[in-house]
């Protein structure tokens, strides 16, 4: 592995190591199999949880028949509604209780004869060895007694009910007469998009190791939320918080399916109550796609009015998504028409439906990913219909505020990114004509969307060590799902406390450590970075109030704004200590100091900046396709994304987050796609062969560049990046297949029958 | 998965008997016939593991021909030179499967006997009459895109998957069985039958058949080629495919032969097209002409109309290819 020494942000941080491709820390455990996530933890005794799916969408069971499944040879125990202990009821997801987050379906899984949804875990069955688990579960026998069930998006649609959004993020606006401006408009267009639903598909399916010791219990879970975790269980199982460990070392992908607990974790914890064994319970990839939510379908109407001069005088966006009877939280689509073009006449309203489903969930960058497909093909539509270049009738309409709340940006750097992008892209080689490029049997089309992802910070608590031989462990709750989290926070580290990368150790995955932040809504980095800037500067000002303490000590008087860390100690220009002689010198081990937020203050201020700066993290995708003239295949064949994400910490992490991010939206353009049958709710493709996320014959080159300036008010100038990638990503995919063929396909995914 | 007992016979004597009892599966590569054991759709009592037999050899024939060895691996068959250079629609075919992981376990036995990717088929909830005889068919009124538009039934729906067939059917390639009833040879057209009212009966294989080659005529003058058409680049079922070969003199085609994959209930011969073809004009519109004949008994459902225009689209596409193709030569 080489390092790239290109410094990106010497100049924003003044550090060392911020800025650098740093290899990941966790990198060699990953790579030689020492690293081990969920499933991979053996206790004595361990036994296999395998579940058991109800295959009706609605209605009760009238009878389950177990005796088959318990009479073969190694079936430690079945568990159903019949014999289980309960758990406590779940509660209701409420916008009012931010804890309630972590409640990903009301219900009581095995406390109940009731189903709700065709895949709903209704039975349990424990035994010896995983194969005995999965085939005792398939000898488990069900008669119901069915309800009518609402299943199908499509025909639920007329039905949708305006959603009352919740506090800060409310989806709706009215700013002037948006439909009377439509009207009157000298161009205009109205088109109609639809999503499918999608599903995470992590690498690894999710997989709960629970382990009871009298009323203490230990989880190994791949999870997003440490913390969700741990509360959701210790309320399920009526036990204090503290009783409840969560390990989370390493998580095998999330995409925010991971975010919440599912049936999977909450039921591995109650067959080892049951059983009185540790458990383990990996879910198959046809179980994640029963039981884990996925993102909601949808409907939306985008419908754009614009002067002869480009400007829009009008943009209407309204969509519909769907939650489930029994839980998720209606997606935010039309947010990012809050944020993207200047306008006098918004209209924004969102919808929804209740489907007899599994709840739907966070899936990365929900509402932007499916809202800028609407938005973004209806500005490139647009400009096919006045005859202008789609990024210039962008840049016409980049808004100077708010379009809606009319406040200032923090940080827009929209017309960097474009120009950056169209130069290095060679967008002025687009013929503007549609169908007129061509190669060989392949039609050849350019596009252009606008990424857009809203930046969150949230707070955490971290506490840090200086040894006396010079070392430093960071210690925090927070989760790696391979972004490279403990590597940014061991580079952010180094460089605060001026000690070499290597004698950083950092500290997570660990209910038991200081809580850190979630890893959803691209919140973990600057929530944590936040954190570890605190907790370091307070261990230096320990440092120094040590060094102070020392008769001949260079630093007396001095303050710890006037110092710089570096070279392992304090110094005042070249006067100073190094860490290890003042830590000899004063005859400590060790220095601990621990961070907490003042959550009061935090959320105070979070209100105060939501209110009067919207800030964001922006960024202009750019695609080259090319679409079989004779079978309408299409396949992507050059990507380049210039991001504006602030200061990039690290550009190997932060790069391949982004390329990821595409590579999603590449399959949410082209092949994703849950099929749900339409008469029975079943899930017709829960498998990887027939769920096709891309492959990598699918995935060209994808060049990303940063612009790379500090936003002002993040710590050390960051923006959440995890999941601005996948945002504008279908739409430019959409707009360059417009390009190419002349045709204009709203519906996702993009299969050549639409284009044939 | 289901228990069942697992033998590994050294030799035919001990194997085909093995075979011919109830509730057996002859085990090649195990890619699908593994998957369907652990998704509770075969459930055998007895495996017969047939890798230790020798069948694993690509012979020269006197006639010019090849007989490649059911074990021969889907990988190794397609990187054959000989395959390569004579067979070229084959290899292509071969490579167009699975993976590449996938195709070292596989066996061309194993291919020729996998069985179809119907949602309906691979979800045990379902009815589907192929599984579950007499229990319905769920594809017809429910997701159908991937299923096939020709030789269907009312019972079933299903498409043949393999890629490998489709370039043998166009090759006219005969399999070579030992079973019970000692050896025989089928004709590839013969090997798989059509749903009809039993989709359940898939071969004309009897219990205890075992497959032990695959004999390709001498090669063919024409040139040909194989095209897969899929929602993704790679690792996916074929949507639509063509298997062709072409000879073309004087602007008229003297030979030709069009396998099709994705749009039949079995591994499809487009004779009717070949009839139109041979000896007419070698232009588009004739190409056109001989694939709308080929697909008008084509019978589509709701999600899989399409098939029809990509099908012919492909055909006219791959016969193109390879008329222009020889111009060049
Ligand atoms: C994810 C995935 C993607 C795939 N994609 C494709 C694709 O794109 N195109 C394609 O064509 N295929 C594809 N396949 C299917 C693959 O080609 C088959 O699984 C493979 O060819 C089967 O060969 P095998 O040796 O593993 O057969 P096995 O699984 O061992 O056997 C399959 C069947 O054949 C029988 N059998 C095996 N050998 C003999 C014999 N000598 N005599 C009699 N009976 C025998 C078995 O009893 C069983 O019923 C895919 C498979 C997977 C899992």
């Amino acid at each position: 592995m080489t390092l790239d020494d290109t410094v990106h942000t010497a100049e924003a941080t003044g550090g060392k190591y911020v800025g650098r491709s740093i290899p990941r820390v966790d990198g060699p455990g990953k790579t030689t199999g020492q690293a081990r996530f969920a499933a991979e933890h053996s206790y004595p005794d361990l036994a296999y949880a395998a579940l058991v799916y109800a295959t009706i969408a609605r209605g009760r069971i009238l009878a389950i028949e177990t005796s088959e499944a318990q009479a073969v040879d190694g079936v430690v125990a079945v568990l159903t509604h019949k014999n289980a202990p309960r758990m406590k009821p779940a509660g209701n997801l409420s916008p009012f209780d931010i804890s309630s987050i972590a409640i990903s379906t009301s219900v009581n899984y095995l406390a109940t004869d009731e189903v709700h949804w065709n895949g709903q875990p209704i039975a349990v069955v424990v035994a010896e060895t995983p194969e005995v688990a999965n085939y005792a579960a398939s000898l488990v026998t069900t008669s119901y007694e069915q309800w009518g069930a609402k299943v199908d998006f499509a025909s639920e649609v007329p039905n949708a009910v305006p959603d009352k959004g919740i506090p800060f993020m409310t989806g709706k606006a009215d700013k002037g007469n948006a439909l009377g401006a439509l009207a009157t408009a000298p161009f205009t267009v109205d088109l109609e998009f639809s999503t499918p639903q999608y599903n995470h598909n992590a690498l690894e399916p999710h997989a709960t190791t629970a382990v009871w010791n009298g009323d203490k219990l230990t989880v190994h879970e791949g999870t997003q939320s440490l913390t969700g975790v741990q509360g959701q269980l210790a309320k399920r199982f009526g036990v204090p918080k503290d009783n409840v460990r969560v390990l989370s070392p390493f998580v095998g992908g999330g995409f925010g399916g991971k975010a919440r607990p599912w049936a999977g974790t909450l039921l591995a914890v109650l067959a080892a109550r049951a059983t009185g064994r540790p458990i383990r319970l990996a879910l198959t990839r046809e179980g994640v796609y029963h039981t884990v939510g996925g993102r909601t379908a949808s409907i939306q109407r985008v419908a754009l009015g614009a002067g002869t001069d480009g400007r829009l005088a009008s943009i209407v966006h309204t969509s519909v998504s769907r939650t489930g009877r029994v839980g998720g939280m209606p997606e935010r689509i039309t947010e990012v028409s809050h944020e993207m073009y200047a306008a006098p006449n918004i209209h924004l309203q969102q919808s929804s439906v209740k489907l007899d489903l599994v709840s739907n969930t966070f899936m990365r960058a929900p509402g932007e990913a499916i809202g800028s497909f609407g938005l973004e093909s209806a500005i490139d539509e647009l400009a096919w219909e006045i005859g202008m270049d789609p990024i210039e009738l962008r840049m016409i309409n980049e808004p100077d505020r708010g379009p809606v709340s009319g406040k200032v940006f923090t940080h827009r750097k929209l017309r960097d990114a474009y120009a950056l992008g169209a130069e290095r892209f060679g967008w002025k080689e687009r013929e503007p004509r549609a169908g007129a490029m061509r190669d060989g049997r392949w039609l050849v089309g350019m596009g252009v969307a606008t990424a857009h992802h809203t930046a969150m910070q949230l707070t955490a608590s971290v506490a840090i060590r200086l040894n006396a031989d010079g070392t430093v462990v960071v210690r925090c709750a927070m989760q790696e799902m391979g972004m490279g989290a403990p590597t940014v926070q061991t580079q952010v580290t180094a460089d605060e406390l001026g000690v070499p990368l290597e004698s950083v150790r950092v500290e997570y995955g660990d209910t038991d450590l200081p809580w850190g932040s979630p890893a959803f809504g691209s919140v973990q980095t600057a929530s944590v970075t936040s954190a570890v800037l605190a907790a370091c500067t307070k261990l230096k000002q320990a440092v120094l109030i040590l060094a102070q303490r020392q008769a001949d000590s260079r630093l007396k008087g001095r303050k710890l704004a006037e110092l710089k860390a570096h070279d392992g100690g304090l110094y005042s220009g070249a006067k100073g200590h190094k860490y290890t002689d003042i830590l000899a010198a004063a005859g400590r081990e060790h220095v601990d100091v621990a961070y907490k937020p003042n959550i009061p203050a935090f959320l105070a201020r979070t209100v105060r900046d939501v209110g009067w700066r919207p800030k964001a993290a922006t960024g202009a995708q750019f695609c080259e396709v090319r679409v079989d003239a004779d079978t309408g295949e299409v396949r992507i064949s050059r990507w380049m994304g210039v991001f504006d994400v602030g200061t990039v910490l690290n550009a190997r992490t932060a790069e391949s987050q982004l390329r990821g991010g595409i590579i999603m939206g590449i399959g949410m353009a082209l092949s994703e796609h849950t099929i749900i049958d339409h008469r029975t709710g079943r899930i017709v493709n829960p498998n990887l062969s027939e769920y096709h996320v891309p492959v990598h014959a699918d995935v060209p080159h994808i060049d990303v560049h940063f612009l790379n300036e500090p936003e002002p008010h993040s710590p050390l100038g960051l923006l959440g990046l995890g999941e601005i990638g996948v945002t504008g990503v279908p739409a430019a995919i959409a707009n360059a297949i417009r390009h190419a063929t002349g045709k204009r396909v709203v519906d996702l995914p993009i299969t050549l029958d639409k284009v044939l | 998965m289901k228990p069942f007992t697992y033998v590994k016979p050294p030799d035919f004597e001990s194997a085909i008997p093995a075979g011919a009892a109830p509730r057996t599966k002859y085990l090649g590569g195990g890619t699908n016939l593994v998957d369907l054991m652990r998704e509770g759709i075969e459930l055998p009592d007895h495996v017969v593991d047939i890798t230790g037999l020798p069948l694993d050899a690509i012979e020269e024939l006197p006639n010019g021909g090849l007989r490649i060895g059911a074990l021969v691996r889907n990988s190794t068959l397609a990187a054959d030179p000989r395959i390569r250079s004579r067979y070229r629609v084959l290899s292509e075919a071969m490579l167009s499967g699975a993976s590449g992981q996938l195709r070292n376990m596989a066996t061309v036995g194993g291919n020729l006997l996998q069985r179809t990717r119907c949602p309906y088929f691979y979800d045990t909830t379902a009815a589907c009459n192929k599984r579950r005889p007499g229990s319905g068919c769920d594809a017809l009124e429910g997701y159908n895109r991937n299923c096939a538009v020709l030789g269907v039934s009312d019972s079933c729906i299903a498409a043949h998957p393999s890629d490998m067939c489709v370039a043998l059917a166009a090759l006219e390639a005969v399999i070579h069985v030992n079973g019970p009833a000692g050896v025989r040879r089928i004709e590839i057209a013969d090997l798989h039958l059509l749903p009809g009212d039993t989709p359940d009966l898939e071969n004309s294989l009897v219990p205890g058949d075992l497959i032990t080659a695959v004999e390709l005529p001498p090669p063919l003058g024409a040139r040909s080629t194989y095209r897969k058409v899929r929602d993704r680049s790679s690792y996916a079922f074929a949507l639509v495919s063509v298997a062709a070969a072409l000879q073309v003199e004087d602007h008229k085609v003297t030979e030709v032969r069009l396998g099709l994959g994705g749009v039949g209930a079995k591994p499809w011969r487009a004779r009717e097209a070949e009839r139109l073809l041979l000896g007419g004009p070698a232009d588009e519109s004739a190409y056109r002409r001989a694939a709308e004949a080929e697909l008008a008994p084509a019978r589509v459902h709701a999600d899989n109309a399409f098939k029809v225009r990509l099908a012919e689209a492909t055909i006219v596409a791959v016969l193109r290819e390879l008329s222009l193709a020889g111009v060049n030569r």
